[in-house]
């Protein structure tokens, strides 16, 4: 304490706990990109030897890209000057990126992904690329082929997955926010478990590409913040059509963040809501834990004081969108999972001379794909092979179809529906790694809204067994304002009533806010 | 229907270009058999009237301008390759040499 100035040690802890809008203003107050860049590379140092949220971190390169934002005077315009840290399924031009997969080890590829590119353009600078399930085949983060990401509120439960490095980072204090991406679950799960707000976006309005495909018709890239507020920030900076990407909806970039500041004021009158029946509902309790249902019960007490109807509606479908998912999503993983062929980047084994291409590209991906991605592959094939198509790939495309009705049955009579974003709060690491039906389960709640394309939210709501409990607020497509509106009034309830913000609850943030006062 | 023998995920593998070892096909036979008893359960929704869903946004003949754009400079795209030659990608023989 007395060796170094207070100010500065005041300054560093402080600024890994700001959320963003706090961060802008610091900016714009004077402080620089640099220190703040400089705050969270320090953390990054410390911290993630445990916490194993990143699997590459440039510090030369993120604080020389701070320093050139400071130089340019854009520092606090818009996010300029603000960190970022990226999933590692968004490719970034130069900057190694692995997918968590041993197949792609030590790879830079040569272009930018449009999320990366939008949010370098917006002036944002790249702390770093974090870990993840490999091919963002997981709900806990234990599937990548590099390392171990712990959950910050308990160190022996897991972040979520598949975007478990950001979400890590994110609450851990090692980043501001994060993109993740989101192909059943894979933003919400990690938000719920780590206590952020993640929002996948309706299908079609971030641009795909740049993101290494898992399931094409499903994946989706969106934000990962610390504040409703933050999430729609984000989110806009990356939104909106991309030509790019065929898939991308021709649409102006949605107005977000002013839905989260309305949402703030607290006012949900007239706003209908509805509770899914078959998530968590009367009957479809089984694997819900006490604890997660009670909080989310508070949470819908909630919106009803602050104006909103809410009432049961039932979606039956939704019973098998586990089901029709793990058929769906391994078909397009074993299509997409063909390009790695120890041809054009990558792994190559056992290329002696000895050997043909057909051998060659066998040795390579049995040694570049880990297990779970095998399975997922070899699932997929068998999906997707004659005989079987129709009774297994065909069969869960049309329960595709019976979940998308379900969803608009329910949006003509409610404006959003919600349900908990999973059943149980983190798991311990190991728990669940042998049995991939059990880890399935991880993603009960949040693979609807993935089958049918719908935007979806999770905003912490409380904590059960001192872990955080995820809530989930769903809306039609493109209706992606309501989900930040509905999160922003629950989330300004919550913290008025605590008179908090929901990660000042972490442990280690105790600690640390304790060794700063002594 | 819906079970995987050893045989099958062998076949699979195959298929799928996994050079997969034995210790492997223990495992995911018996691994895969549960996930394929999860998964069966789509076989229970009445469905015979109902169209699939390939995609959640239906779109059609996305078009670009049909014009020349920038593309990656070829010895950028080649440094990222296991093996490269002349110019071009390099790959293991695919054809048995007669003797």
């Amino acid at each position: 304490m007395t060796t170094t100035p207070e100010n500065e040690v005041r300054a560093s802890t402080d600024v890994t706990s700001m959320t963003v809008t706090e961060l802008q203003a610091a900016l714009q107050d004077g402080a620089t990109s640099a220190e703040i860049t400089q705050a969270y590379l320090d953390r990054i140092a410390a911290d993630d030897d445990v916490l194993g949220s990143y699997l590459h971190v440039d510090p030369a390169a993120a604080v020389e890209r701070a320093a050139a934002i400071d130089a340019a005077g854009s520092a606090g315009s818009g996010l300029a000057g603000i960190p970022v840290a990226l999933k590692d399924v968004i490719v970034t031009a130069g900057v190694p990126t692995t997918s968590g997969s041993k197949i792609l080890e030590g790879w830079k590829p040569p272009y930018d992904a449009t999320v990366a590119a939008r949010l370098g353009a917006a002036g944002t600078v790249l702390l770093g690329k974090t870990n993840m399930d490999e091919f963002a085949m997981g709900s806990s983060t234990e599937n990548s082929a590099y390392r171990i990401t712990r959950n910050p509120w308990d160190p022996e439960r897991i972040p979520g997955g598949s975007s478990g490095g950001s979400s890590a980072a994110v609450a851990g204090g090692l980043a501001p926010w994060a993109i993740g991406t989101d192909t059943g679950g894979s933003i919400r799960q990690p938000a719920a478990l780590t206590g952020l707000v993640g929002h996948k976006p309706t299908y079609g309005s971030v641009s795909r590409f740049g993101l290494i495909a898992f399931s094409s018709s499903l994946d989706q890239a969106g934000p990962m913040a610390r504040t409703v507020l933050d999430a729609a920030l984000l989110h806009e900076a990356i939104g909106g059509h991309d030509p790019l990407d065929s898939t991308s909806i021709d649409a102006p970039v949605p107005v977000l963040a002013e839905a989260a500041r309305r949402g703030a004021g607290g006012d949900l009158t007239g706003l209908k809501v509805g509770i899914v029946r078959e998530l968590g509902g009367e009957g479809h309790t089984d694997g819900y834990e006490p604890g997660v249902l009670a909080r989310v019960a508070e949470a819908v007490a909630l919106l009803e004081s602050m104006g909103a109807e809410v009432r049961e509606v039932s979606c039956p479908a939704f019973d098998l969108a586990l089901p029709a998912y793990y058929l769906i999503a391994p078909s397009e993983a074993s299509s997409n999972l063909s390009r790695f062929d120890g041809v054009r980047y990558g792994l190559r084994v056992g290329d002696d001379g000895s050997r043909d291409l057909d051998e060659v590209m066998a040795l390579t991906r049995e040694r570049g794909f880990g297990a779970e991605v095998k399975r997922r592959i070899i699932l997929g094939t068998y999906a997707l092979s004659s005989g079987y198509y129709d009774a297994y790939y065909g069969q869960a495309q049309k329960v595709r179809t019976l979940i998308s009705r379900d969803f608009s049955a329910a949006y003509d009579e409610v404006d959003v529906v919600v349900s908990p974003t999973t059943p149980t709060v983190a798991f311990p690491l190991g728990s669940r790694v042998d049995d991939p039906v059990a880890m399935y389960a991880a993603d009960l709640c949040t693979l609807p809204a993935s089958l049918a394309g719908v935007p979806a939210i999770s905003v912490p709501c409380g904590l059960s067994d001192g872990l955080p409990v995820g809530f989930q607020i769903m809306a039609p497509a493109l209706a992606d304002d309501r989900c930040y509106r509905v999160a922003a009034a629950l989330e300004s309830a919550q913290d008025d009533a605590r008179g908090s913000r929901f990660l000042d609850q972490l442990p280690h943030r105790d600690a640390q806010a304790a060794g700063g006062a002594a | 229907m819906s079970t995987l023998s050893r045989k099958d995920v062998a076949h699979l593998a195959r298929l799928a270009r996994l050079a997969v070892t034995d210790e492997e096909l223990d495992l995911f036979a018996g691994q895969l058999a549960d996930v394929l008893d999860a998964v069966a359960q789509v076989g229970k929704a009445a469905v015979e009237e109902v169209p699939p869903t390939t995609h959640a946004v239906p779109m059609t003949n996305v078009m670009r301008e049909d014009v020349v754009g920038p593309s990656l400079p070829r010895e950028i795209v080649l440094a990222g390759a296991p093996a490269a030659e002349e110019g071009r990608f390099r790959v293991p023989r695919i054809l048995q040499e007669e003797a």
